[in-house]
């Protein structure tokens, strides 16, 4: 993990100071409700509709059990005892006091942590592929990109307020599972022919009111120029990019406006000053950043056959299956860790939790630990010798539901029970298709499925690349939903087809039962949901729902 | 006289905006729209002392022929949160070559002061803050990650 030094830490602590005299300042009446709006988003502070709630960043969703041990006395001492894992691999308190705020950014320094930049219109948190360094497809680990890109965007003097938000994704994989043509930049990390790293960059790609997926405007740059190239774009932005109209703000709507070619020819002018200049990374910083994410110390083991670890017993051969990954290390294991219990919002964790997979995490690997956009969190470093032992703990934990990536692992926006901003609740619908899908054979014999559902247009959900989506809207001040097909993430993807009119509460279940009765009857063999879509269309799907 | 920060210290100053963009002023001490000084160049060179302002939807490139004849360039802030306004610092100070001084007027507040400064910004009429107090925030930081006018390297080169 990365380490601060003496600098990072005083830019840090100076956060803190700036930030515990902002709030004195507008607690006494000195900042105004408008001004203080953008000074409190940058330090991760909302005001919703129960309370502020305050977004903790998660840089990479990369974290030591020393930091969750932090997060769970927060959770305690500041909140009721339990926080959420965002879809931005955030974790979210929902209930902190303002002025209390200053103090809890106190207590993340002691332990290397922050809310710096996790809202407001400036340069957010840099995620990535939540198997960075251990994923067996992995080409190259992102981190020490995104750490570099960390750095850059913190506090960047220009940049902090720009026409909308502003999201970067980094993937160093075969898949991606950053979603990174759905991030205002996506960086893809490539090599060539003689091994040499290299970016593929893609601008413009967004959910929220008009999904867009990026466009790719530049091949192969150099990692030198990681850095020039990204200023070149903001640069673009900041000044193009509309402010008249917060709907129409982001860079996706710039870039659709102006076409690819029109953009990037724009960023290249921009480029040709500063390109080669002093921000030009050194070699000597990217082998810097690279030290930090070195591998840890593996033992070398020999490959054990799955199959026969299976054996053992059939709920733990289910969670191998479905819960752990391929390790690219002989011996080992990623594990996942479902925080989808039945009941509890998707994404939502207790302290004692966080402190049991802090002990965890020591135990069963080098005390790291990986938080996912999906709203789950992940032990990247288990031997599978250590399988079985680790599964019984994460079963009394209440976090071995062996789930992941099915129907039920849904991913879900605080909506309507915390979210001023939400159309509809989220929650309840993601528990309602849970309980109605709770025979898991049927689960997994509908396979690979993604279901998403958003409390409103912002698409925090990520409902549009849910192979199912599922979307908060308001008619005529009733809640209802507007289910959405064939969605996709990954370097395939899609952005889901409206179903029809939005359905009652009540309906939704029923609905999504008679989608996944279609496709079940119109499945070939091994074909996954996404593949029926695209091979029938929606025509099917929109027969049966509206029967 | 109106007091403003510049160079960080408090100063009296004379300056005016002028913000009618189809008459001239009579006489010089003004900060004139850019369209105005575009048309009328050398007229308004013969009223004496005359600065630009540039609103937030123009680009400093408008400017490049006149840099070394400009000793004050301002840049507008109709809002705050529009930022604008920090981009054309930096393109006026690392690509223009402008040395002269470069202020913020409008709607800017005390807590932007020290990344306006780090744009290349020297001179501040803000408004609506007390000034003595405001100078504080030029120091809420001691290091910053980026380059800037006042450190070319960025934090990565001096590590
Ligand atoms: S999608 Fe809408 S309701 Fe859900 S968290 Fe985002 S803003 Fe709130």
């Amino acid at each position: 993990m990365y380490i601060y030094d003496h600098f990072d830490r005083q830019i840090v602590s100076q956060r803190v100071a700036q930030f515990r005299d902002q709030t004195q300042r507008y607690l006494d009446g000195k900042i105004s409700d408008e001004q203080f709006l953008p000074l409190r988003l940058q330090n991760g502070l909302y005001i919703q509709r129960l309370a502020p709630m305050m977004r903790i960043a998660v840089p990479y969703g990369t974290m030591s059990s020393i930091q969750l041990r932090k997060l769970a006395h927060i959770s305690r001492k500041y909140d009721k005892g339990y926080a959420h894992i965002s879809t931005r691999q955030n974790v979210q308190l929902n209930w902190p006091k303002l002025e209390e705020v200053p103090d809890i950014l106190a207590e993340l320094l002691e332990v290397e942590m922050h809310a710096v930049q996790t809202s407001g219109n400036c340069i957010r948190n840099t995620t990535a592929d939540q198997f960075s360094g251990v994923a067996a497809d992995e080409i190259e680990d992102a981190r020490p990109y995104c750490e570099i890109i960390r750095q850059w965007s913190t506090f960047h003097p220009e940049f902090a307020f720009l026409p909308r938000k502003f999201k970067i994704a980094v993937c160093g994989s075969k898949s991606d599972r950053a979603a990174i043509m759905m991030h205002d930049i996506g960086l893809q990390i490539s090599h060539d022919t003689s091994g040499k790293t290299a970016f593929n960059v893609f601008v413009g790609g967004g959910l929220g009111r008009t999904p867009v997926i990026g466009s790719l405007i530049y091949e192969n740059l150099e990692p030198q120029h990681l850095l020039t190239y990204l200023e070149a774009i903001l640069r673009v932005y900041n000044q193009l990019g509309r402010r008249d109209n917060k709907f129409k703000a982001r860079i996706k709507i710039l870039v659709r406006a102006m076409g690819a070619e029109a953009f990037k020819a724009e960023v290249e002018k921009e480029w040709a000053h500063i390109k080669d200049g002093d921000l030009t990374l050194s070699a000597e910083e990217i082998d810097r950043a690279k030290s930090f994410f070195q591998s840890p110390s593996y033992e070398t083991l020999a490959q054990q056959d799955m199959q026969a670890l299976a054996l053992e017993n059939a709920d733990f051969a289910r969670w191998l299956q479905h819960n752990t990954h391929e390790h690219k290390i002989p011996g080992y294991r990623i594990v996942t860790l479902a925080l989808k219990t039945v009941g509890v919002a998707p994404g939502d964790i207790t302290a004692e939790q966080f402190e049991a997979v802090a002990d965890l995490s020591e135990r069963y690997g080098f005390g790291e630990i990986r938080s996912t956009h999906h709203q789950n969190l992940v032990l990247p470093d288990v031997k599978q010798a250590d399988l079985l032992a680790l599964w019984k703990e994460l079963d009394k934990l209440e976090v071995a539901s062996p789930t992941v990536g099915t129907l039920n692992d849904i991913i879900c926006c605080p909506g309507g029970d915390f979210c001023s901003l939400a159309n509809a609740k989220s929650i309840p619908i993601a528990e309602a298709i849970q309980r109605r899908f709770d025979d898991i054979d049927y689960v997994y014999d509908l396979g690979e499925i993604e279901l998403n559902i958003s409390g409103c247009m912002n698409a925090c959900g990520h409902h549009h690349i849910g192979n199912i989506g599922i979307l908060g809207v308001d008619k005529k001040g009733q809640e209802f939903y507007q289910v959405s097909l064939g969605g996709s993430q990954g370097l395939e993807a899609s952005l889901g087809a409206i179903l029809g009119p939005s359905f009652a509460q009540n309906q939704v279940p029923d609905v999504i039962e008679k989608v996944l009765e279609t496709y079940v009857s119109l499945r070939q063999p091994e074909e996954r949901f996404l593949d029926t879509f695209r091979r029938v269309g929606i025509n099917p799907f929109k027969e049966s729902a509206y029967a | 006289m109106p007091n403003i920060i510049k160079d960080q210290q408090i100063s009296d100053d004379s300056w005016q905006v002028w913000r009618d963009a189809a008459t001239l002023p009579e006489s010089g001490g003004y900060i004139v729209p850019l369209t105005l000084w575009l048309e009328h160049k050398d007229s308004l060179k013969a009223l004496g002392d005359i600065a630009v302002f540039l609103a937030s939807d123009e680009s400093p490139k408008a400017l490049a022929n006149d840099i070394t004849e400009l000793n004050l360039i301002a840049v507008d802030f109709p809002k705050f949160a529009d930022g604008r306004g920090f981009s054309y610092g930096r393109e006026l100070r690392e690509q223009l070559g402008y040395k002269g001084e470069l202020r913020a007027i409008g709607d800017f507040m005390r807590d932007q002061l020290y990344f306006l400064s780090r744009c290349g910004f020297n001179s501040f009429a803000l408004e609506n803050s007390d000034l003595e107090e405001s100078l504080a925030s030029f120091k809420d930081f001691s290091e910053s990650y980026q380059p800037s006018i006042d450190q070319r390297l960025p934090l990565f080169r001096r590590r």
